[in-house]
């Protein structure tokens, strides 16, 4: 991961139009996604605001291809899950999508489509205004994604300034709004908190407020639960799930567990080493999964977990 | 709701009379841990009562700072009570001493597995070495210990050719089948496994699953501590939950998971995840949530 992208401003906002007002989801800018999507609406009932085409990631110095062909589409309020392991191309599938792949990976075949336009004709500037505006994202260890010398608050209230051009004081009392969107307790006293007063339910929820600073409709949680205890987990994917209901937010989730993935996707991809192995509708792939792999994470589940127990079947 | 009386009586230090000798390999009766000294001391554990006996498997299950670490530290002498009593195979140790401990501990009655493999297998012992360690310090030939070793090593499933290999030559699915054969070599009468597959692949998670499976079903005692009640509820006989260092609930692994009792267990169950997806649970959660102040 390179220096640049472990900041808040990687993936919640960059400067970019001021368009966001107190409250309210940001208008988009003339000429951009909005207007693509809806004059290729005629094709499709819902078209989807992210599509993913056989995409394939190398490593540019040795050639070797990390991520041989990913597809899936993400319709507006949906919700695709990624399944896998570390190495398995989880995250640099995601990481593709936001345009913060680290260095010397390139994307060497397929395409990602965000909202009607082929990202791979995006410069810089363009990913800055798309990220935080159009698609944000949340990762596993929140702390570093915040600078430990500085109130949570004020941090967020930042990525708003710049992001939506707000007023100091706008931006403070719409951080707060977000505070209490996330269900943070007592948002004032939060807001003047340094990151390591907060526990990493806290965090999480600070850095998923920055994410939706400025009402993007694609959020990507990239094992964003993982270091969490299970019941602070379960807040995290209720919030995450209340998003989705509340705004229309499409999600792209991200775990290693696919009981997580099972809680709230339609849709969910397994990978391993680099490759989908399997694909479909959750209820189709935790109940009747074709591949091998796919049946050992839920023979853990199935075997040894609650699953077990509560069916009954356990000894 | 189990109640635990969370009463600290300094003075009482009992000698042991109303201790029941009775079979349990492990017996914890209002066990107070503290931790700093001062202003600094706080108490982790507040009068914890668990008995396990033999051939049980107990859940222990808590989030983070609920004292279930502390628990297996201190049953393994590694963390000081600082009232209460322990009691493992008959023999009272809370006042041992240092080199009580190591007695004990030389004995193998009560072996430990932690997350983290590389604590619990010196990094510059071969495998071999490792496991037929514990025996030799009991003055096992080390011919006859390395005879044991490999059939500990089969129990596990792993293959003679890992013998000669340092810890850091093998995978961690590897490793940490290599320390559950080392708790095994001395034939404990419980082990301690504290997250012992949290650190772990699907694969390996599923393997290191079976394993335990198999030790349970060989009437070894285990003693399973986990923040995640889905990968313990499976496997345990009884499940005990940690809520800010006091037991909350403890009983038969189905009827906690079916049926709990205490505020917090009925959080822990609807958070775990299910493959059935949690969607239906949420709005339970929230009022479990506000009921808990959490």
């Amino acid at each position: 991961m390179t220096a640049s992208s472990k900041s808040l401003y990687a993936v919640a906002a960059r400067p970019g139009p001021a368009l966001a007002g107190p409250g309210g989801r940001p208008g988009r800018p003339a000429g951009s996604a909005e207007g693509i999507v809806s004059s290729l609406s005629s094709r499709a009932a819902t078209p989807p605001l992210l599509a993913v085409r056989d995409v394939r990631i190398r490593h540019a110095p040795t050639g070797r291809e990390l991520v041989r062909g990913v597809s899936f589409d993400l319709a507006p309020g949906r919700v695709v899950g990624i399944v896998g392991e570390s190495g398995s191309g989880k995250t640099l599938t995601c990481r593709a999508a936001l345009g913060i792949l680290p260095r010397h990976l390139e994307l060497s075949g397929g395409s990602i489509v965000l909202a009607g336009e082929d990202v791979t004709t995006f410069d810089e500037d363009r990913w800055t205004r798309e990220r935080g505006s159009t698609l944000a994202a949340v990762f596993q260890d929140p702390a570093s994604y915040l600078n430990p010398s500085l109130p949570v608050g004020s941090q967020v209230a930042e990525v708003l300034r710049v992001k939506t051009g707000l007023r100091r004081r706008e931006a403070r009392s719409r951080t707060l709004e977000l505070f209490a969107s996330v269900h943070l307790r007592d948002p004032d006293v939060v807001y003047g908190q340094y990151p390591f007063e907060l526990s990493g339910g806290m965090l999480q929820r600070v850095l998923i407020a920055a994410a939706v600073s400025a009402g993007p409709r694609i959020l990507v949680a990239d094992e964003a639960t993982t270091a969490l205890d299970v019941t602070v987990q379960a807040e995290i994917l209720d919030l995450l799930a209340d998003l989705r209901e509340g705004s229309g937010l499409s999600l792209v989730v991200v775990s290693h567990d696919l009981a997580v993935v099972a809680q709230l996707c339609d849709e969910v991809l397994v990978m391993r080493h680099g490759e989908v192995v399997e694909q479909g509708q959750t209820d189709r792939v935790l109940h009747r999964p074709e591949h091998e792999y796919t049946r050992l994470l839920l023979a853990e589940h199935d075997q040894f977990g609650l699953d077990r127990v509560l069916e009954g079947r356990a000894s | 709701m189990t109640e635990t009386t969370a009463a600290v009586r300094p003075d009482a230090r009992p000698v042991g009379s109303d201790v029941p000798r009775d079979e349990s390999v492990l017996q914890v009766r209002d066990l107070d841990v503290h931790y700093g000294r001062g202003r600094r001391r706080r108490q982790v554990l507040h009068g914890v009562s668990l008995t396990v006996g033999p051939g049980e498997t107990l859940g222990l299950i808590g989030e983070t700072g609920s004292g279930k670490s502390t628990f297996g530290r201190a049953v393994l002498g590694l963390a000081p009570a600082s009232s209460g009593r322990i009691v493992v195979s008959g023999e009272e140790v809370t006042a041992y001493g240092r080199r009580q401990w190591r007695t004990l501990r030389r004995r193998g009655v009560l072996q430990s597995v932690f997350q983290d493999p590389l604590r619990s297998l010196d990094p510059d012992l071969t495998v071999a070495d490792s496991l037929v360690e514990p025996l030799v310090l009991q003055g096992v030939p080390r011919a006859e210990a390395l005879t044991r070793a490999r059939s500990d090593l089969a129990r596990v499933r792993l293959e003679d050719d890992l013998l000669d290999r340092l810890p850091g030559e093998i995978s961690g699915g590897q490793r940490q089948r290599v320390a559950v054969a080392r708790a095994l070599v001395t034939d404990p009468s419980a082990i301690i496994l504290d997250e012992p597959v949290s650190a772990l692949d699907a694969a390996n998670r599923v393997q290191v699953l079976r394993i335990l499976q198999e030790l349970r079903s060989a009437g070894v005692a285990l003693v399973f501590i986990s923040h995640d009640l889905g990968s313990v509820a499976g496997i345990a006989d009884r499940i005990a939950v940690l809520y800010q260092g006091r037991l909350v609930e403890e009983g038969p692994a189905r009827t906690v998971v079916t049926s709990p009792q205490h505020v917090y267990t009925r959080l822990l169950v609807r958070s775990a995840p299910t493959l059935r997806g949690g969607a239906a649970d949420r709005a339970e959660r929230a009022e479990l949530r506000a009921l808990l102040g959490a």
